[in-house]
């Protein structure tokens, strides 16, 4: 492993970075608009004019790509954000608060985990009716609960260190102790957790606008381009071997990345991640 | 291990009890009138108020909650209103796919994933670890649909092995039913083969440094031994922790791969019962596929306390 | 009614139901060979694949097609019957006579007519049928057919008379629709799990999610019909899962395939037979005439310019469907070509806009039902309009809240649906219907034809009300709705055209 740096760690890296490059190009460029229908020059084949071939509007396969990959990470980012944002400090409070809090905490958490997260995003979609924000709003959801469990065990193991003992014993606050050392000390965990979110979310956000849920017409996303891609393979299967490729690409980088982030952070954090 | 038992009994319920108030509530505001979808857009005004008579939606919300709630507690799960069967009827029939489905899935993913771990762990940083770990990274990666679509084609339409979906029912006897059922557990088995060999490889490594093993080796306690005697035992924890968490990833995952395969598991029901909204359907489903979640975390907190040789007070 | 209302999970509504690729069509782009039909089928037993399971089987109570599509002939008979061609023939009745007045039918009744459950025939099982269907307890999803029904008396056990209290031209088809199957006293409150008909096939099984089996009767009064011993129906919505089991030989006979553009890959394969027949529907892109901008009709003129109707037809039914100018199938006596009226043209689109006051363009929703044709179709038009500068926001829905919403509360800009019912233009009759259209001069016309007799006299009204809301745009009219089924050579005797929701499976053999 040494010898070679972490290999899992460079592929992870390179290919989160080649598709966000892809989906930060695709903001001032891209082959063609990714919405731009032209019927009579459908399910071609890849050229030199289209290089990953048409779909059966005779749109840009690449183009889309490259804007489904902007749109995966968007659905992905805000999901985990919004998990981060209320998850962490739920996971504190429950951590550094204990009692009261800490079991109202773990009952939510609970009751998230007790709904299959694709059975909230059914519910969830079936209430506000399909869309990104509803597809963020639901896997946002899962992530709370994630994070809120992975914050906590991780403050909890910190907490238990000698020098946080000693800063509490030194008369400090408990929301001093818990912003100046705890946070701090358990930001690798969060970090190497939301990488792994990230994958989770990207992966999710497939499964969702495959069914039809999540991302909507005419933004291009690669879950929707699968579910367009299903009944065209005759003519075309490179319609559903792009996307297909793209999500697992996506979701390896990440995933991979995540790993090494943990390596180099910390071996031990591993055991307390809640993956998927 | 009572008071233990207990307090987790009594959790479960509050969850339970919560699930069903957030699925009630949600279900009460759900667009769409379920007399109107089923007698279509040419019904009469009558006609319709008949039938939500007959439907009881005529009746003030907690008369309906509290109506929905007693008859679960007392197994009357109610009557759908678009099947006019009862539910628990439609469940059980539902239930005898899907649950054999994900029982199915969790045997084949364990079946593959403990000893490529195991390996993965004994060779560690050779050809065989990397080889696992890259099976587990790929495995995670792919979407699950994607794969079972290929498993048809291979196995179903290539080769011609398997039908390429669908369910003979258990009356057509054992050997049909269960093959096919084959094809949707390896699909949905895939990824949590992929991550279970992960976590039994870590879980594998970890015990391999404790000190009680070195102490084994030392005392000369050969290889094979001290991995099953001590390793695997202890190995074992965090293993069925993980299985058990991964289990309402699992039952999500069942949703989909009904969907692949055409299955009439629990998640096919429910779909068609949002769009149909047959409401009744839609909540007795929501409260089973929670309860069961909810039930095998509970066993497997159980066992945990029962596996776990160190003293009480770390779960 | 206008259109069939979805019975169970119409396609796209079984949300996980798209969730599996078209691994046949992937199959023949890999050369792999499909597999014969020799998969040792008796060739007794026919297995129909349909896109949706049906909630219940009783055809008196509930509207969705999928009832009619299982039970229709096979499993329940109505007094007359709907043929494969849309023409009445006798059915449970073997004649009738009409009063001169068109206000007393007298039916006579088959003999040696038994139910599946061994009771008897006679009229007193008509005269419950028909008052269980008009009665006020009804939950009839077309219970306005009974509504002219004044009386119905049974002289003898082999007549019925029933008295109406109004003329009604269609009286006869609407009792040959499954809507009107007679059923017994016996066993009408328990025929939704367990159908008790008097048809050649009875209830077997049901695998619920999974197929309905009929098993041929053995006491059916022709001893030649039917000529299968078992059928089958298997639900799957999937379009994808449909090709695949087709190419599997799981079914063997898809009489409404999901996606159109599966044809071209199944009519290349020597063991399938691929036929396109007709429906009654027509599919438009339906404007809230109701609604500014679309109350103004250089508006709805501009969008009928701005919309390129074959490449609506290409993209959204792969070339399937023939183009419509009006609200009117092509099949039918009366039909009009009015595609021409308004070529594909978004310069004249624009300018009409423009002069109707919306220079820099309009923008609206559009809400799209789960059909495919809906789907699609919506994004090309979508796509369309923006290059005249009507700029739609996409609205997917399911069918509750696009009944809800659309049909019911008439809170919408734009949709598109097809109008399943025949000959159904006496909608744009209705100053209250969905899309909210009312004229003058369509209104004498349909005056007119209610009272016309005369066919040729009837077609050319017919003709005049096409031009009307043709040239009103009431909407956009796109293209008429093809019934494409295919099924496996050598099966013989199954409808081509789709004039009512059926699988009339009762003349159907293997060669």
């Amino acid at each position: 492993m040494s010898r070679f740096g972490h290999p899992g760690l460079l592929i992870g890296g390179t290919l989160t970075l080649l598709i966000a490059a892809m989906a930060l190009l695709s903001l001032v460029w891209t082959p063609y608009p990714p919405d731009a229908i032209r019927i009579a020059a459908r399910l071609q084949p890849p050229t030199w004019a289209h290089w990953l071939g048409t779909d059966h509007f005779g749109r840009d396969m690449l183009s889309m790509i490259m804007v489904g990959a902007r749109n995966s990470i968007s659905v992905g980012a805000v999901a985990v954000g919004l998990g981060m944002a209320v998850g962490v400090p739920l996971g504190l409070a429950a951590a550094t608060l204990g009692g009261w809090t800490d079991e109202a905490v773990g009952r939510l958490t609970d009751l998230t985990f007790a709904f299959p997260a694709i059975l909230s995003a059914i519910l969830i979609t079936a209430l506000l009716g399909p869309g990104a924000v509803n597809a963020i709003v639901a896997i946002g959801i899962l992530n709370i609960a994630v994070f809120a469990r992975v914050t906590r065990a991780a403050a909890l193991h910190v907490m238990a260190r000698p020098f946080v003992r000693a800063a509490a014993a030194l008369g400090r606050g408990p929301l001093s102790v818990t912003l100046v050392h705890v946070l701090p000390n358990v930001a690798g965990a969060l970090v190497v957790q939301a990488t792994i979110s990230f994958a989770v979310a990207i992966l999710a956000e497939a499964g969702l606008s495959y069914l039809g849920l999540g991302i909507q017409p005419p933004a291009p996303s690669w879950g929707k381009m699968l579910n367009e891609a299903q009944t065209f393979m005759a003519p075309r299967p490179t319609l559903a071997i792009f996307p297909g490729a793209a999500i697992a690409l996506a979701v390896l980088g990440l995933n991979l990345l995540g790993d090494g982030l943990r390596d180099l952070l910390d071996p031990r954090i591993g055991k307390v991640s809640a993956k998927r | 291990m009572i008071g233990f038992l207990a307090r987790r009994l009594l959790g479960l319920g509050l969850t339970l009890w919560l699930a069903s108030l957030v699925v009630f509530v949600v279900l009460e505001v759900l667009p769409g009138d379920p007399a109107l979808l089923m007698l279509g857009v040419d019904a009469r005004p009558d006609t319709l108020a008949a039938l939500r008579a007959q439907m009881g939606l005529d009746q003030p919300v907690p008369v309906r909650y509290l109506g929905w709630i007693g008859g679960l507690l007392s197994g009357d799960m109610g009557i759908s209103h678009t099947y006019a069967v009862p539910v628990a009827d439609l469940v059980r029939d539902r239930l005898a796919v899907t649950a054999p489905l994900a029982g199915l899935a969790i045997l084949l993913s364990t079946a593959v994933a403990l000893p490529l771990g195991v390996l993965a762990a004994s060779r560690r940083g050779r050809v065989a670890d990397y080889g696992v770990m890259a099976f587990s990274q790929l495995g995670v990666a792919i979407p699950n649909f994607w794969f079972g679509i290929l498993l048809v084609l291979w196995l179903s339409i290539g080769l011609g092995w398997f039908e390429a979906g669908g369910f003979p029912g258990w009356s057509e006897g054992l050997g049909p039913a269960l093959k096919s059922l084959i094809l949707p557990a390896v699909t949905l088995g895939l990824t949590e083969a992929a991550i279970l060999a992960r976590i039994t490889r870590a879980a594998v490594l970890d015990t391999l440094g404790e000190d009680y093993v070195r102490t084994a080796r030392a005392k000369g306690l050969g290889a094979g031994a001290v991995m099953r005697r001590h390793v695997l035992r202890n190995a074992l924890i965090p293993i069925t922790t993980i299985v058990g968490l991964q289990f309402a990833f699992l039952l999500g995952g069942a949703i989909v791969v009904e969907n692949v395969f055409f299955l009439p598991g629990l998640g096919r029901l429910l779909f068609q019962a949002i769009s149909q909204r047959d409401l009744i359907v839609v909540k007795d489903v929501v409260m089973v596929l929670a309860a069961l979640v909810v039930a095998v975390n509970l066993i497997v907190d159980i066992l945990y306390a029962a596996i776990d040789p160190r003293p009480k007070g770390m779960a | 009614m206008i259109f069939r209302p979805p019975s169970l999970a119409p396609q796209s509504l079984a949300l996980g139901a798209r969730l599996s690729l078209a691994v046949g069509a992937l199959l023949l782009a890999l050369g792999v060979p499909a597999p014969t039909g020799a998969s040792a089928q008796a060739r007794d037993r026919l297995v129909i694949g349909m896109h949706l399971e049906p909630p219940h089987l009783d055809p008196t109570a509930g509207a969705a097609a999928a009832i009619d599509e299982v039970t229709y002939a096979n499993l329940f008979e109505s007094l007359t019957r709907i043929d494969a061609r849309g023409e009445v023939i006798p059915g449970l009745a073997e004649s009738w006579q009409v009063s001169p007045d068109g206000l007393t039918y007298t039916f006579k009744l088959r003999a040696n007519v038994r139910y599946h459950d061994g009771t008897g025939f006679d009229a007193a099982d008509v005269k419950f049928a028909l008052d269980r269907a008009r009665g006020p307890d009804s939950v009839n999803a077309q219970k306005a057919y009974f509504a002219a029904i004044a009386s119905v008396e049974t002289p003898d056990p082999l007549t019925v008379i029933v008295g109406l209290s109004r003329p009604d031209g269609q009286f006869l088809f609407n009792m040959g629709s499954n809507d009107a199957a007679i059923v017994a006293p016996e066993s009408a409150a328990t025929n939704k799990q367990k159908p008790i008909g008097t048809g050649p096939f009875k209830f077997d099984r049901w695998v619920s999610g999974d197929r309905v089996v009929l098993a041929r009767n053995p006491d059916f009064r022709d001893p030649t019909v039917p000529k299968l011993r078992e059928v089958v129906f298997r639900f799957i919505s999937d379009p994808a899962a449909q090709l695949n089991a087709m190419r599997s030989g799981d079914v063997d006979a898809f009489p409404n395939i999901g996606a159109t553009e599966t044809l071209p890959v199944l009519e290349a394969d020597k063991n399938f037979v691929v036929t396109v027949g007709t429906t009654e529907g027509e599919t438009v892109l339906a404007l809230n005439n109701a609604r500014k901008p679309f109350d103004d009709v250089r508006v709805r003129r501009a969008l009928a310019f701005a919309v390129n109707r074959q490449d609506v037809i290409d993209g959204a039914m792969f070339g399937y469907g023939t183009p419509i100018g009006s609200h009117f199938a092509p099949h039918r006596a009366g039909y009009v070509d009015l595609t021409g009226m308004y070529p594909h043209d978004p310069a004249k689109a624009r300018a009409l806009l423009a002069e109707a006051g919306y220079p820099n363009g309009i923008d609206a929703v559009i809400k799209l039902p789960p059909p495919i044709y809906a789907r699609r179709g919506g994004e090309i038009i979508a796509a369309q309009l923006a290059e005249v500068g009507v700029r739609l926001r996409i609205e997917p829905m399911e069918w509750a809240p696009w009944l809800e919403q659309v049909f019911k509360g008439r809170d919408f800009d734009m949709t598109i649906i097809s109008h399943v019912e025949p000959l159904d233009i006496d909608i744009y009759n209705r100053p209250d219907y969905y899309f909210g259209y009312h004229g003058d001069r369509f209104a004498a016309v349909m005056d007119k034809l209610s009272r016309a007799i005369e066919p040729d006299a009837r077609a050319a009204l017919y003709g005049d009300a096409q031009r009307i809301i043709a040239e009103d745009s009431v909407n956009v009219f796109l293209f008429q709705l093809p019934k494409a089924g295919v099924h496996r050579a050598g099966l013989t005797g199954l409808w081509e055209n789709s004039p009512v929701p059926a699988n009339d499976v009762t003349a159907v053999s293997w060669k």
